[in-house]
């Protein structure tokens, strides 16, 4: 059980909040989500009668993409589904373990009533009777939550055979992880909710063809499915305004680091940089911001200029160098070592590669053993160098997505501030820390 | 079909195929690590990476499906550097032991690395050392250290030896290969891991630091253990055989070869190995020439006090064919009509028309079956590698695989489904199905079955086999021993004709087919194995058999030869021959002779000496040549093994007609029920590891879990209700004799079975057949302690 669970103010994560719109922190439960308007997009599908083809044409129009990282057309995969009969799996990716990121957390845990409509609708449009909550292993009061919802909605008939009297059924469970970051790459998900090692398959075959059990199977992350219910009940146009063309709706960001309020906001898509770093009160102790990493550990880091010039969109921020990823914001202020920071970046992916594939295997080790030596000042020319070629080796080169996320902080660190390792390099102590 | 081009070759593969398989079909060598071609795809050593144009990074050729008009480029720029990059990142942690690693010479590893490594590594960092694993006596797991992470061991084990006993645990760089925590491998298989291993991780544990590899000499010969012929590659430093391989045999073996025909080898090398012919005067062996031992036994035969037809003569079907040939025209040369190589029969009735034992259909039309019935048969360790057919059938073609057995088959296939009877009922549940299946088809019901009563099981497997299109039923070597073996195969026969399946009989040994083909079969005044025991002859020939090992009764066969006046052996081991026989006659295993075996499927294969004779020993052709004209018998002037294969041509000739032969059921009409004993009753099976002469003195082999066969098993509701534990003493009585050792609870048996192996010390005292037991418990081991 959750115990400290304070009421906050209802406008905490921002006056454009629309899947966190009126959360104060108690009201997660169903009557509270119902009196939000909770489960009005089911009854308006089932009852008034939406075809699967319309829900998804209806979601393809509105722009959403996918929150968990890739931003890829939440549309465009459900449409992807083999339209047949036979078994097909809808599942939710809430293992949440990318540093920076704690958006999904705070959705299940104070409005997990709209994850399970999301994935309802999802399943109506898919033709899915069976879905999974996939939760991370480490919030485990939160999967607590989820379980008490998910009872909530079976009692009230939201899930289970003949939902609000129709012929859908649908039944939805969640699944706890035990924590490995890569259980959060979509196929070793997968993996892992068959009861095997957490490890990712290689691709293709996609999951909407060979998914969980072999079944097709849609994944999505929670935020993706928590922003399904309003687009349905708003209509796409509605939705796709929120945001800008080919970014529609809102999106919860993560703000982390050097601010006065971290913490999770959800805006417009397309909001300036500048905007959200305001809403998080600003530079904490008056710094100079030196850089933000926009879109999670994975995501190239982008130093302050470009920041501050940049929206908070897809599109934008992949203009501006990096991606927009999980949406989580690490801000670094001026008192920052980068190569500190890069340092803890490269232990992580060291202690979370799963091990499968060769480049990521050993490579990250490398990666990790080279930072900290130069890190410690016992690096040696041509190190930095060696970082690049070994980043070249990595990324791209890997089954899943985790070398390229091990590699790309490496080879932004070194791009943007690459004085930094040298000086460390040269004079055995850090330029910013010495300071 | 699919037409791509492979670094500006084109080629046209079927659809479904891989950047790999396109690449094997041009010769065009892509390197890798984790392919391998009978495995599913892993794709992950990344060593295949190839440039695919259009593709924005390099592909695994293993996993990336050939397209249409897709160009693939193996050695381009973008894939060396790759390739490059991958092997470099292999090589950082791999310990770079080569000059002491039993593998260097024949890795893959250091094969590429020359390739595609570099002159010096740019990691100066510490390598990691990864803890050695004791995976039991026959594959060493000690350099773990080198383990690239293939999980070849892995898939083998979930794929082709069918039960997942090693898997890599821990993340990251800390991930291992490791068996399951307190367990070592125990597959009848495992010893496939090493071949398969890229590395010198998993070594074969009898061979490491034997030999280097470019000191062995290879050549290619048969397996003599088991009838399905697997073709091996002995590779021989100076005159010793050190190590056994698979050689390549898509019809027979593929690339894989049972623990049994591999590590056997050291059976050849025993301490025992009969040396020189040796002559035993007032009961002390002595050691003489060939002169010598060749007029003696010429003396004796000379002497009127034995009758010729008062000469015995037993085989074993791992004696090649042109031995078994001349050894019996040798004894009817002699006069007698007593010669036999089914030493552990008991039921010699004729089941239909002269039928040779096979398996009524190629090795590979195996995983094409979708109803297979096996009876009597323990499949896993009778014929490993059929079981992996089997299990490819299941798997691929979704077969229902049913048993019926008295213990629960560990087929390790999916959905097999096991039906329980008492040896002594098998023949009575066929009875049931072959009546069920009647009533289903609509058929007349057969003479003979109007008491019988179907029951469940009859119905199910009546169900199973009247469905499907590709069927066989398999009556396993177990089968051939069992007092109602003619009972058995003539009610397959019937039920395989009533459910148009073909109908298979396994037997043991490696060349029972080519014993059957020369007729190394008592003549019509002839005695069979057991009369020749029963009664006592006035001389005896042994051609490799040991009647205390092959025998199904070893006492009343050592009392037999005992008493004989002359009993001369013909064998490549004095160990347990010495203690009847009055002459050794030293014979050359299947090693170092010139032979052939005909396998199950009736491929004939013929194979030359791998390895020069030890000591005074000679190929056993020879020698009874030899014999045949010392004693001026008409026809036995042979210069070479092609005079003998001369003669054998029309036996062979003739052996598919004989293949073909429908079975004409008309013989046998009478008890078709079969024993049926109530009570407890025996199952006597011969450990895998025990089948012949070789393989019971390969020490390691002997090392293993399955040669630990001195217990009696006991089934889990006999354990209940006679209050037996693990380790209890338990005296088992049969047949008027008794054996106390310890028990061994085994839920796999039917509930009023125990088992009792025929090569345990218990079966040499109370011999060797299934039957009637009683099972009394004399001490419990809780009390002792």
């Amino acid at each position: 059980m959750i115990t400290s669970n304070p009421p906050f103010p209802v406008n905490s994560y921002g006056p454009d909040a629309v899947i966190m719109k009126d959360i104060d922190g108690l009201n997660w439960n169903l009557s509270e989500y119902e009196k939000r308007g909770g489960y009005q997009a089911l009854r308006k599908i089932l009852v008034e009668g939406m075809s699967p083809e319309d829900v998804i044409a209806e979601v393809k129009k509105s722009a959403l993409r996918g929150r968990g990282g890739a931003g890829f057309s939440t549309g465009l995969k459900w449409s992807f589904m083999p339209k047949g009969e036979g078994q097909k799996y809808v599942v939710c990716n809430s293992d949440e373990g990318e540093p920076g990121t704690f958006k999904d957390r705070d959705l299940l845990r104070y409005n997990p009533h709209i994850v399970i409509e999301g994935m309802a609708i999802a399943a109506y449009a898919i033709r899915a009777s069976v879905g999974y909550n996939y939760i991370h292993g480490e919030i485990w009061e939160v999967y607590e939550r989820f379980e008490e919802a998910l009872e909530e909605a079976r009692a009230a008939g939201f899930l289970g055979n003949q939902i609000m009297g129709s012929q859908f059924a649908f039944d939805l469970y969640a699944h706890h992880g035990f924590g490995a970051y890569i259980c959060g790459e979509e196929t070793a998900l997968l993996e892992s909710i068959e009861g095997k090692k957490g490890q990712p398959r290689f691709k293709p075959p996609f999951p909407a063809s060979y998914g969980l059990y072999g079944c097709p199977t849609t994944i999505n992350n929670t935020e993706t499915f928590a922003a399904v219910p309003s687009l349905i009940l708003e209509g796409a146009d509605a939705y796709l305004s929120l945001g800008k063309p080919n970014n529609g709706g809102t999106k919860i960001f993560s703000v982390s680091g050097d601010v006065v309020r971290p913490g999770n906001y959800e805006v417009r898509l397309g909001t300036p940089f500048a905007d959200l770093l305001e809403m998080a009160g600003g530079m904490r102790d008056g710094n100079d911001l030196k850089a933000v990493i926009p879109g999670g550990s994975s995501m190239p880091v982008l130093p302050a200029e470009v920041m501050m010039a940049t929206d908070m969109d897809y599109d934008s921020i992949a203009k501006a160098g990096s991606m927009l990823g999980s949406g989580a914001v690490i801000v670094m202020d001026e008192t920052r070592c980068m190569v500190r920071c890069l340092l803890r970046l490269s232990y992580f992916y060291h202690e979370e590669s799963c091990g499968q594939c060769t480049p990521c295997r050993e490579g990250t080790g490398w990666l990790y053993r080279l930072v900290k030596r130069i890190q410690n000042g016992t690096g040696e020319d041509g190190d930095i160098d060696k970082l690049l070629s070994l980043s070249d080796n990595i990324g791209g080169r890997t089954i899943c997505a985790l070398g390229d996320a091990a590699a790309l902080p490496v080879k932004s660190f070194i791009e943007h501030f690459r004085p930094e390792f040298e000086y460390l390099i040269k004079y055995k102590k850090s330029q910013v820390e010495s300071i | 079909m699919i037409t791509l081009e492979v670094d500006g070759k084109t080629v046209e593969v079927e659809n479904g195929s891989t950047v790999m398989d396109a690449a094997n079909k041009l010769g065009v060598h892509v390197p890798h690590f984790c392919y391998h071609k009978k495995l599913s795809i892993a794709a992950n050593c990344r060593m295949c990476l190839v440039e695919v144009e259009k593709a924005p990074k390099p592909l695994p050729a293993c996993a990336t499906p050939a397209t249409q008009n897709m160009k693939v480029y193996t050695r381009s720029e973008q894939a060396k550097n790759a390739q490059k990059g991958v092997m470099e990142f292999l090589l950082i942690n791999h310990p770079l032991d080569c000059p002491i690693c039993d593998q260097g010479g024949e890795c893959q590893l250091q094969d590429l690395a020359v390739g595609y490594g570099g002159s010096g590594s740019r990691f100066n960092e510490a390598k990691r050392i990864v803890s050695t694993k004791e995976l039991g006596p026959l594959v060493s797991a000690s350099e773990m250290s080198r383990c690239i992470h293939c999980t070849r061991c892995v898939r083998f084990g979930q794929e082709i030896a069918g039960v997942m006993e090693l898997g890599m645990a821990g993340r990251g760089e800390h991930s291992e290969i490791m068996s399951f925590v307190g367990s070592t491998v125990e597959s009848e298989l495992s010893g496939n891991m090493i071949d398969v291993c890229p590395v010198g991780a998993l070594t074969s544990k009898p061979f490491r630091y034997a030999a280097r590899t470019w000191e062995l000499a290879r050549r290619k010969t048969v397996s003599p253990h088991d009838a399905l012929g697997s073709n091996l590659t002995a590779q021989i430093k100076g005159d010793t055989v050190i190590r056994v391989v698979p050689y390549e045999n898509a019809e027979i073996n593929e690339c894989w070869i049972s623990d049994r025909d591999r590590f056997s080898y050291e059976g050849l090398n025993a301490s025992d190995r009969l040396l020189s012919p040796m002559i035993k005067t007032d009961g002390v062996w002595e050691e003489v020439d060939w002169a010598l031992a060749l007029d003696h036994i010429k003396e004796k035969l000379a002497s009127s006090n034995i009758k010729p037809e008062s000469i015995g003569a037993f085989a074993v079907p791992q004696a090649t064919t042109e031995e078994l040939y001349l050894f019996q025209k040798f004894i009817r040369a002699l006069g007698s009509e007593n010669i036999d190589y089914r030493l552990r029969q008991t039921d010699h009735e004729a089941s239909s028309n002269s039928r040779v034992p096979w398996l009524g259909m190629s090795i590979t039309d195996v995983e094409h079956l979708d109803r297979i019935l096996v009876i009597g048969c323990d499949i896993r360790k009778e014929q490993p590698l059929l079981a992996h057919r089997m299990r490819q059938a299941v798997k691929k073609n979704d077969a229902s695989l049913a048993f019926i057995n008295s213990m629960t088959s560990d087929s390790l296939a999916q959905a097999a489904k096991d039906y329980l009877v008492a040896p002594s009922h098998i023949a009575e549940l066929m009875c049931q199905v072959v009546k069920a299946v009647s009533g289903l088809l609509g058929r007349k019901m057969p003479e003979g079955f109007d008491d019988c009563k179907v029951g469940k099981d009859a119905n199910h497997i009546a169900e199973l086999l009247v469905s499907g299109s590709k069927k066989l039923i398999l009556v396993g070597a177990m089968c051939r021993n069992h007092a109602d073996r003619s009972k058995i195969e003539w009610l397959s026969h019937l039920l395989g004709e009533l459910v148009d399946a073909k109908v298979g009989l396994l037997s043991e040994g490696a060349n029972s087919l080519g014993a059957e083909i020369v007729n190394s079969l008592p003549g019509s005044n002839g005695l069979d194995a057991g009369e020749m025991i029963t009664t006592p002859l006035d001389a005896y020939f042994l051609l490799h058999a040991e009647m205390g090992e092959d025998s199904c009764m070893p006492g009343p066969a050592a009392d037999a030869l005992k008493s004989a006046q002359l009993v001369v052996a013909l064998n490549a081991f004095k160990g347990e021959v010495s203690e009847y026989a009055t002459v050794m006659l030293p014979i050359s295993p299947f090693s170092e002779t010139a032979g052939t075996f005909i396998n199950l499927e009736g491929i004939s294969q013929s194979f030359g000496p791998v390895a020069p004779t030890k000591g005074l020993s000679r190929p056993a052709w020879r020698l009874i040549a030899a014999l045949g004209k010392l004693l001026d018998l008409t026809d036995f002037e042979y210069q070479s093994i092609e005079d003998v294969r001369a003669q054998l041509k029309d036996h062979l000739d003739g052996l598919p007609a004989k293949l073909q032969m429908k079975p004409d059921l008309s013989s046998m009409r009478t008890q078709l029920k079969g024993s049926a004993h109530v009570g407890i009753e025996r199952l006597s099976d011969v450990p895998m590891y025990s089948v012949d002469s070789i393989v019971r003195r390969a020490s390691a082999l002997q090392l293993t879990k399955e040669a630990m066969f001195d217990c009696v098993w006991v089934s889990t509701d006999l354990s209940t209700e006679l209050d037996i534990s693990d380790q209890d003493i338990v005296r088992v009585e049969q047949g008027g004799n008794h054996f106390d050792l310890p028990a061994q609870v085994d839920s796999s048996l039917m509930c009023s079975v125990v088992r009792v192996s025929m090569n345990s010390r218990a079966s040499k005292v109370i011999g060797g057949v299934t039957g009637a037991v009683r099972i009394t418990k004399l001490h419990s081991v809780s009390t002792v302690a």
